[in-house]
């Protein structure tokens, strides 16, 4: 019956990590109604994360990320056919082909795209990059295969600096142009961006900070490329890792609160309409959701994390054939990781959201640390170099909002445990509200506790 | 009864072969101090906690009252698991450069071939008996047999080093009441021994190497350095008492526990791909290291509402958090498809089972092939004798006959 959460139609728009999550998530849970998912890539879900990191090694072919399945999902896949509009009054979406499908409840999982080069003329000229996709993967490798002379990679966050990585493994000369102060300063502030500076020279990277590039050179083939201090390189691949832009465009007429930050949702998933009033039929998940988290004092978080992903969906199908009582938030500390220049580094909680740092355990010199981030001193997030299997203590603290910096007795602990501002990017001046904590462990006794005043 | 005593309880050998009501009580009575002033733990959720928690050390001579086993100046100094971060890291990355990924990933699967054949063998030497007792002509020759493989050592030299090993583990033996100080020397004495036993063994492969782990331990050099003379003997001897002690006892307990469930068993025997889930849930059901006894905070530290002073000697229950209702649904059930099972079998967090893709290997290779094997088998005795630590806990002997045992 229509009205009933286990049956009638779902429909998922976007088919990757998100949206095959979700869909096996919704038949975990029983939903026994008709299940379609609309994807604009042609090719079955597959993982982006080995895409900046084995595949341009080449130890990994493009095509063999696919992933893996974990139970059989009885759905119908539309696959290579883009969703371009939405209509909330006959609940259809409306498809390229000129098709359209009808659902009950509609959940959104477009993800993010790369930032295009801002010149279209210089985009276009061959050896210029961008890199999300399966097939963006492929055609870098290949390219990176062919031994270039220099690799430009614009942009160093998380993406462009694995890309730095891979090249400089693969023994190629890699420039590296950041308009801010410091690789991956942008995600986890000053101190852990002094770190990347040191490695990314020691690993003879070309790295040129505080710097943009102002053109693109090149006639049809790229050729080389000027920067805003008045110096060129001569380059023959350029990687554009300016960030993402959410795939939002197709929703411009579906009257959500759906724009270049993302689909605002509740932390049950639901959409919010653009006047701010929650929808109960369409919900969203993954990069493209933006979403209240009570550990970050309700700001709305937009994140582009695995993890995230793969929590966020697993909450929205929960929430889809669940009546009221039954429903979760969706409170999962944020968490991701990288590897790059033989670090491996983990993230919990939102660095940005702080204004100081402490490195808690470990030291700067080794590679092999955990730096800890507080906001108005309680613990806010954690980074761990080199040593992963620390993080999940602080992950508690910052669950259970506690003080900042850490309580001592640490074992592998520096000398000195000053804390200093971590110099992110300023977390927006927020009301001074009531420390909010998370108790329970199982999924359905999750929940967010007061804290006193301390 | 007074939950000051519960430790004295549960080591007491009377309880060995069903310690878990024992267990239920100190779930329900939180984090309890003992008379001798150690604190126990056994709810699943502190113990991982815990685990993770960068101020419990593991390194005993951080306890306000070292005892003999913390090793004293004449002593050898603790292995990497009786050490903390940096110590730890840096001698546990080493040792896992000859042993698995990312510098030796196919170690482990490239024994699969001779671990089968070692299983095969064993079956066969059952030919001709009755009545088979599955630790000694099964359960206890195959791990160390592995073991021995794996590190290069001698099998024939097997009766010395298990008598160094008996007394090593007698020496950790965490019960309360009876003086420990001479079992504890005769740890320490018997790690001393096999630790110059085996350093002189990856001494003879110096600049002489072979395809074990003492030769990568004296020849390989990596960007992190190398192990010291005195830290080979140590890690060895560690790698040797963790490869001895715990899977003979996971095996074990997993016969046993098949056999008292019978309908599980004809399971597993028409489906083995069941076989891995199964020994997951062997380890959270029996697990052979039943608790770790030699954290110590390094600051106040408070759990459940109780302050763990610093120094105090702090024992985790595993195998009291594995049946923790508040993480398992219906805790005293066997059940080999459990879903969600992350049991605290291989212990959590910095020092979580070094050898646990081995174990796990040799487990359910043994276990899967056993059950083929065996037509009808039957326990002699229920319970079994046990041997008699508290902390590396399984029978003694287990008796059973079966119409094929020897056919
Ligand atoms: C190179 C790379 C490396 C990464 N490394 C890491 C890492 O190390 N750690 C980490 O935590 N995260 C990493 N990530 C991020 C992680 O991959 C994302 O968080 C994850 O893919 C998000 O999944 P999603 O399903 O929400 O969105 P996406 O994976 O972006 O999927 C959205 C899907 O929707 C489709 N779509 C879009 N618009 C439409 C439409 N109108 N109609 C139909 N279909 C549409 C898209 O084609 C796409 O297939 C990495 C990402 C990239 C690109
Ligand atoms: C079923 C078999 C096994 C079980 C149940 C088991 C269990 C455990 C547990 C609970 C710990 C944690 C100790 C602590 O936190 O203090 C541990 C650590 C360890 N185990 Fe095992 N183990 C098994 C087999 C093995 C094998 C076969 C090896 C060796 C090849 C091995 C080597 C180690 C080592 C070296 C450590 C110390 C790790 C560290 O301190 O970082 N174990 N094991």
């Amino acid at each position: 019956m229509r009205g009933e959460p286990r049956d009638g139609r779902i429909v998922i728009v976007g088919a990757s990590l998100a949206g095959l999550r979700a869909a096996e998530k919704l038949r975990a849970e029983g939903f026994a109604g008709s299940l379609t998912l609309v994807g604009e890539e042609p090719q079955p879900p597959y993982d982006r994360p080995p895409l900046s990191k084995q595949v341009l090694l080449g130890k990994v072919p493009a095509e063999n990320t696919g992933l893996p399945q974990r139970r059989e999902v009885d759905a119908e896949w539309r696959l290579g056919v883009r969703a371009t509009g939405l209509d909330p009054f006959g609940k259809r979406v409306l498809l390229a082909d000129g098709e359209e499908v009808s659902f009950d409840r509609l959940l959104i999982a477009t993800g993010t795209r790369a930032r295009p080069w801002p010149n279209p003329a210089e985009a276009a000229l061959d050896g210029v990059f961008t890199l999300r996709t399966s097939d963006d993967a492929g055609r870098l490798a290949e390219r990176l295969d062919a031994g270039p002379r220099r690799v430009l990679v614009i942009g160093a966050g998380f993406t462009g600096s694995e890309i730095a990585s891979a090249c400089r493994e693969r023994g190629l000369e890699v420039t590296v142009a950041e308009r801010g102060p410091a690789p991956l300063v942008g995600a986890l502030g000053g101190t852990l961006g002094t770190l990347a500076t040191r490695l990314q020279r020691a690993h003879g990277v070309d790295l040129r900070c505080g710097v943009t590039v102002t053109a693109l050179e090149g006639n049809g083939r790229l050729t080389g490329a000027q920067f805003s201090d008045g110096t060129r390189i001569d380059a023959d691949v350029a990687v554009v890792a300016l960030g993402a832009v959410r795939n939002t465009e197709w929703l411009a007429e579906s009257g959500l609160a759906a724009g270049p930050r993302g689909v605002t949702c509740d932390a049950g998933c639901r959409a919010f309409d653009m006047y701010g009033i929650v929808t109960d039929d369409i919900f969203a998940a993954g990069d493209v959701a933006r979403f209240p988290h009570p550990l970050f004092e309700y700001q709305l978080l937009s994140l582009e994390h695995w993890g995230n992903a793969v929590a966020q969906a697993e909450v929205a199908a929960h929430n889809m054939v669940n009546p009221g009582p039954r429903r979760r938030p969706h409170l999962t500390v944020p968490a991701f990781w990288s590897s790059q220049f033989g670090l491996n580094i983990k993230s919990v909680g939102v660095p940005t959201f702080s204004d100081q740092v402490v490195i808690a355990q470990g030291s700067l010199k080794d590679a092999r640390l955990v730096a800890v981030y507080g906001y108005r001193g309680r613990v806010t997030a954690a980074v761990s170099v080199n040593q992963a299997k620390w993080l999940e203590y602080y992950q508690r603290l910052i669950e259970t909002a506690a003080p900042f910096p850490p309580a001592p007795g640490a074992a592998d602990r520096p000398e000195s445990l000053v804390p200093v501002p971590s110099d992110v990017p300023d977390p927006k001046m927020l009301s001074h509200g009531p420390t909010v904590a998370l108790t329970g462990h199982l999924p359905d006794r999750r929940l967010t506790v007061v804290q006193p005043a301390r | 009864m007074a939950a000051d005593t519960l430790f004295r309880r549960i080591t007491d050998y009377a309880h060995r072969a069903d310690p878990y009501p024992l267990y239920a009580e100190l779930r329900e009575a939180g984090v309890v101090r003992q008379e001798d002033g150690s604190y126990l733990v056994g709810t699943y959720h502190e113990i991982a906690a815990l685990l993770h928690d960068p101020r419990i050390s593991s390194d005993r001579r951080n306890r306000a009252v070292p005892d003999e086993t913390a090793a004293g100046e004449q002593g050898v100094p603790p292995s990497f698991i009786g050490l903390d971060d940096p110590e730890h890291h840096r001698l546990r990355r080493l040792a896992m450069r000859s042993f698995g990924p990312p510098h030796t990933p196919g170690r482990i699967d490239a024994m699969e071939g001779e671990i089968t054949r070692i299983v095969k063998d064993l079956i066969a030497g059952f030919e001709g008996k009755k009545r088979i007792d599955i630790v000694d002509d099964f359960a206890y020759p195959l791990p160390v047999t592995v073991i021995c493989r794996l590190l290069g050592v001698p099998t024939e030299d097997e009766p010395r080093f298990r008598l160094w090993s008996d007394t090593i583990v007698a020496g950790f033996d965490p019960t309360p009441g009876e003086d420990p100080a001479e079992r504890q020397r005769a740890g320490s004495e018997a790690r001393k021994a096999m630790g110059l036993y085996l350093g002189e063994l990856a001494e003879k492969r110096r600049n002489r190497p072979s395809d074990d782990m003492l030769s990568a331990f004296i020849n390989n050099e990596g960007p992190d350095g190398r192990l010291t003379q005195l830290e080979i003997m140590t890690t060895a001897v560690l790698l040797l008492i963790a490869g001895h002690e715990t899977t003979v006892n996971l095996i074990t307990n997993g016969i046993l526990t098949l056999l008292r469930h019978p309908d599980e068993l004809d399971r597993l025997r028409s489906e083995p791909p069941l076989m891995p889930k199964a020994v997951e849930e062997l380890l959270r059901y029996e697990p052979p290291v039943q608790m770790l006894p030699q954290r110590t905070p390094l600051a106040d530290i408070e759990v459940l509402g109780v302050t763990i002073p610093k120094g105090a000697p702090l024992i985790l229950m595993l195998a009291s958090g594995n049946r923790d209702p508040q993480r398992f649904r219906d805790p005293d059930r066997f059940d080999p498809t459990r879903e969600d099972n992350q049991h605290l079998g291989f212990g959590s967090g910095m020092h979580s089972c070094f050898g646990a893709p081995l174990a796990r290997m040799e487990t359910q290779l043994a276990l899967t092939a056993l059950i083929q094997h065996l037509d009808k088998p039957r326990l002699v005795e229920d319970p079994p004798p046990y041997r008699r630590s508290p902390v590396l806990r399984g029978p003694r002997h287990l008796l059973i006959e079966d119409d094929r045992a020897g056919a």
